[in-house]
């Protein structure tokens, strides 16, 4: 079998912060504990996507042929979210991407699928925003944020071998568009779950002839906090620690962040178990390879959102807006057009004078040359705030919404929403980078996507 | 380039405002009705069938020529609608004085209104075209705060300085128009009270901006040589001009958010158009355009009024005030007075015309010289201004 695994990866967790101690303070019951990662209001799983799938495929020499996107909050349906991870994420026309949508599996079908594809490369990228009604474990033990693999026939992670079960019983269930999961009983999960993971993990085990004992990292992936419990006692301590780091769970994104966290923990030579357990199981075996040099994202400053704007975001309290006009949606054969623009950030670099023009247009705005563009990503060059202003009359969510112009290092400036910087001073120079993110929804549905620019500390994209 | 003064210079013959404010009661036909009779009752021996043709302004309150005449009941005269956003009142008159020196027509009235209190809403929304929706979208006081921090910064002041001098206008303008019947606000406002308001964007608070109105006001152009037949103190029109810019200044890092160059331009070709060569000493009050009080700061320097730099110290020194050195709206401008946007330009002219020809009362200047009228579209690196300059003296 041809050589096939993880060439890089790369995890993202929006920057806000919900205290679960707010949760139980508002709700007057329940036991809160800790915080847990929120999307921002701006953010939705195809934006989580984007971030992660950038961080993943950045300094890539080659891009892959496929993409595959994973999420149980897919934010349109007939409408492929795919293709926009894919175009945001700076990939070629030429990629084929395709929706994984609904089922918490999908985030473990999309790495089957991604590694299937060997030597031609895939991008597979696994992507949640998790909640439930006020008060659910959804809620307190959801972790949202995005991992994306690169796979291909230069691994950092081998691909050793992989096994799967499937398995119809209602566990967990939800219909589309509602807020509320519903479960079964809770010992009806611990019972069907635990034997399918020691099923799945015994068949692949023995077709890779190795021991429970060899694995060096183990990574469990399961929605049932009681099973979960039940199937990591099974193994050593030391086995699962790097995967349990995650803190909850992720959906779609779930078995991909806890894969990030073990890989990031391993070293050339260490075997990886990857198990994900929904409607069945699926177990992956990577061997660590000589090329893996683990350069973890640092840890990013991070803003606590209250339990009432929480329940706002994600439209469970709605509040009276502001005397405002509704918002205009943009119109598709406009945002077609400029799809390079207003979905990768491509601006144009005048071929005569070499100013980037932001937006692309016809006419140099400096020297007035005439369809003289070559298209430049934006993405990475580096941004200043040239000026800022705090603006109450926004459109934004969150107020004052907070305006700043950006100037990029060898030129070019634009005006943009700055987004994960609630409380913070902002100063002229301030480094920035962009970040793709929802400008609005309007009430036909269509979604406005933008980049915004947050701190560049906070690890970009 | 070249920008010449008329070849046939011309003359405003009547003129007429309505107040300014929230007209509930009325529509935009019923304020076009009272401003374009009003104007032809002033001149004298004239109806508004002696008028050759008629151009309208208004940004958003109708489209062509018939909203002036559907209401007007007028038929079978030229009639044009225009637009330039808030500078559309000075683009309706920069026009009835082209086709009046021209030749072309003996009697034209430039028109107008806007009903900007129908739409439901404090601020104001502007017509936008179908887009891909990456454009930034900041409020208009958001995009004139910007001005703030970049004017603080080239020039080594600190924003509170700023603050201070946004301050004065605020008072200042809002002490003019509480003398003015026509205005929207009448309250004289105390600085602490002005400077304590919370903001709305950056430094600005509500106190920063002007007036959202419904309004109208027209004037009647006839040849100057003419113009005594219909007047007997007729406001002559010494120069005229407009300038846009590229509009690319938010997109271009060498832009300055403290700069209004297209005010600078446009008063430049006017001041050349009516040999002033010292706009500071020879302009005796003017009407700019102060949609925030940042801009009126700004277009002091823009226009001359004041060295680069020094209009803020200027401001403060109450050179600007209704008894000082070079009053500037004493009106109230667009901060008191209102801003129905396609009337504003006409407005600005229509408080030239009652101190030109003594009729301000309270407000009053003494003896002036030349009276310049600025008013402006867009924003910080994205606009349109547009100047005229009259005088009760023929040119």
């Amino acid at each position: 079998m041809p050589v096939v695994g993880i060439e890089s990866y790369a995890a993202y967790l929006p920057s806000v912060r919900l205290d679960r101690a707010a949760v139980t303070g508002a709700l007057g019951s329940g036991r809160g504990r800790g915080e847990r990662p929120v999307a921002s209001y701006d953010e939705d799983t195809t934006t989580l996507a984007v971030a992660a799938a950038r961080r993943a495929l950045s300094g890539r020499g080659t891009t892959p042929d496929t993409l595959w996107f994973a999420t149980t909050r897919p934010a349109y349906l007939e409408k492929s979210n795919a293709a926009t991870v894919a175009v945001a994420s700076g990939l070629p026309a030429e990629t084929a991407a395709y929706d994984v949508g609904g089922a918490l599996r999908g985030g473990a079908g999309a790495l089957r699928a991604g590694l299937a594809a060997g030597a031609e490369g895939a991008v597979v990228v696994g992507s949640d925003v998790r909640f439930g009604l006020p008060g659910s474990p959804d809620e307190s033990g959801g972790v949202d944020g995005a991992a994306a693999f690169v796979l291909g026939p230069d691994p950092v992670a081998e691909l050793v071998g992989t096994a799967s079960v499937t398995s119809e019983f209602l566990d967990r269930w939800r219909e589309p568009g509602a807020t509320r999961t519903r479960t079964w009983e809770d010992r009806f999960g611990v019972e069907e779950y635990v034997p399918l993971v020691q099923r799945v993990v015994d068949d692949l085990l023995g077709r890779c002839e190795l021991k429970r004992e060899q694995l060096d990292h183990v990574v469990v992936s399961l929605p049932h906090p009681r099973a979960l419990a039940a199937v990591t006692k099974t193994f050593e301590t030391g086995q699962v620690a790097a995967g349990a780091a995650v803190g909850g769970h992720a959906g779609a994104a779930d078995l991909g962040l806890r894969l990030v966290a073990a890989l990031d923990a391993a070293t050339p030579g260490q075997l990886v178990l990857a198990v994900s357990a929904a409607d069945g199981a699926d177990a992956f075996v990577f061997r660590v390879t000589e090329r893996h040099a683990p350069t973890p994202t640092p840890p990013s400053p991070t803003q606590q959102v209250s339990y009432a704007d929480f329940l706002t975001w994600r439209g469970l309290l709605p509040r009276e807006p502001a005397r405002r006009p509704d918002v205009k949606p943009p119109v598709p054969p406009a945002s077609r057009r400029s799809a390079a623009w207003k979905f990768a950030f491509v601006a144009g670099r005048c071929t005569e004078c070499g100013y980037r023009n932001l937006p692309p247009r016809r006419v140099c705005l400096r020297c007035s040359a005439q369809d003289a563009f070559e298209p430049v990503s934006m993405v990475e060059v580096p941004a200043r705030v040239a000026t800022f202003t705090d603006d109450w009359l926004s459109e934004s969510v969150q107020l004052p919404a907070k305006v700043v112009a950006v100037d990029f290092d060898g030129g070019g400036r634009f005006e943009f929403e700055m987004t994960d910087a609630v409380g913070r001073e902002v100063a002229i120079g301030d480094l920035v980078s962009p970040t793709f993110r929802v400008a609005s929804i309007a009430a036909n549905g269509v979604r406005n996507y933008v980049w915004k620019v947050r701190p560049a500390d906070e690890g970009g994209n | 380039m070249a920008t010449h003064k008329l070849a046939n210079p011309v003359a405003i013959v009547g003129m007429d405002c309505t107040r300014f404010g929230e007209h509930w009661d009325r529509n935009v036909d019923d304020l076009l009705v009272e401003a374009t009779h009003g104007a032809i009752a002033s001149a004298d021996g004239l109806t508004l069938d002696d008028v050759d043709a008629f151009w309208l302004g208004s940004m958003i309150s109708g489209v062509s020529g018939l909203t002036l005449t559907r209401p007007l009941n007028i038929s079978h005269k030229p009639v044009t609608r225009v637009e330039n956003m808030c500078a559309t009142g000075s683009e309706v008159f920069r026009n009835a004085c082209y086709a009046v020196s021209s030749g072309a027509y003996d009697v034209v009235m430039a028109v107008g209104g806007e009903k900007l209190k129908d739409a439901g809403y404090s601020g104001l929304e502007m017509p936008s075209v179908p887009n891909d929706g990456t454009a930034p979208v900041l409020s208009a006081p958001a995009m004139y705060s910007m001005i703030v921090p970049a004017y603080a910064r080239r020039y080594g002041i600190s924003e509170d300085q700023v603050k201070e001098a946004m301050t004065h206008i605020a008072w200042k303008n809002h002490a003019n128009g509480a003398l003015n019947p026509r205005a929207q606000f009448r309250r004289e406002t105390p600085r602490e009270t002005i400077a304590a308001a919370p903001a709305l964007a950056g430094r600005l608070s509500v106190f920063d901006c002007s007036g959202v109105a419904d309004g109208a006001a027209a004037a009647v152009v006839v040849r100057a040589e003419d113009a005594h037949c219909y007047s007997d103190r007729p406001l002559y029109v010494h120069a005229i001009a407009m300038d846009a810019g590229s509009g690319t200044g938010r997109n271009d890092s060498d832009y300055d958010y403290s700069e209004l160059s297209e005010a600078a331009v446009s008063s430049r070709a006017a001041y050349e158009q009516a040999g002033i060569t010292d706009p500071a000493r020879q302009i005796s009050l003017a009407e700019v355009h102060d949609c925030f009080t940042p801009t009126e700061m700004v277009l002091m320097e823009e226009l001359g009024f004041s060295e680069r730099g020094k209009a803020w110290r200027d401001v403060l020194d109450g050179r600007y005030d209704r008894d000082g050195a070079l009053p500037v709206n004493v009106d109230g401008g667009l901060k008191s007075f209102g801003h129905p946007i396609g009337a504003s330009g006409l407005r600005m002219l229509f408080e030239m015309w009652l101190q030109f020809r003594g009729e301000a009362g309270e407000r009053q200047v003494a003896d002036p010289q030349f009276g310049l009228v600025q008013n402006q579209g867009g924003s910080p690196g994205d606009l349109v201004s547009a100047v005229t300059i009259v005088s009760d003296r023929r040119p």
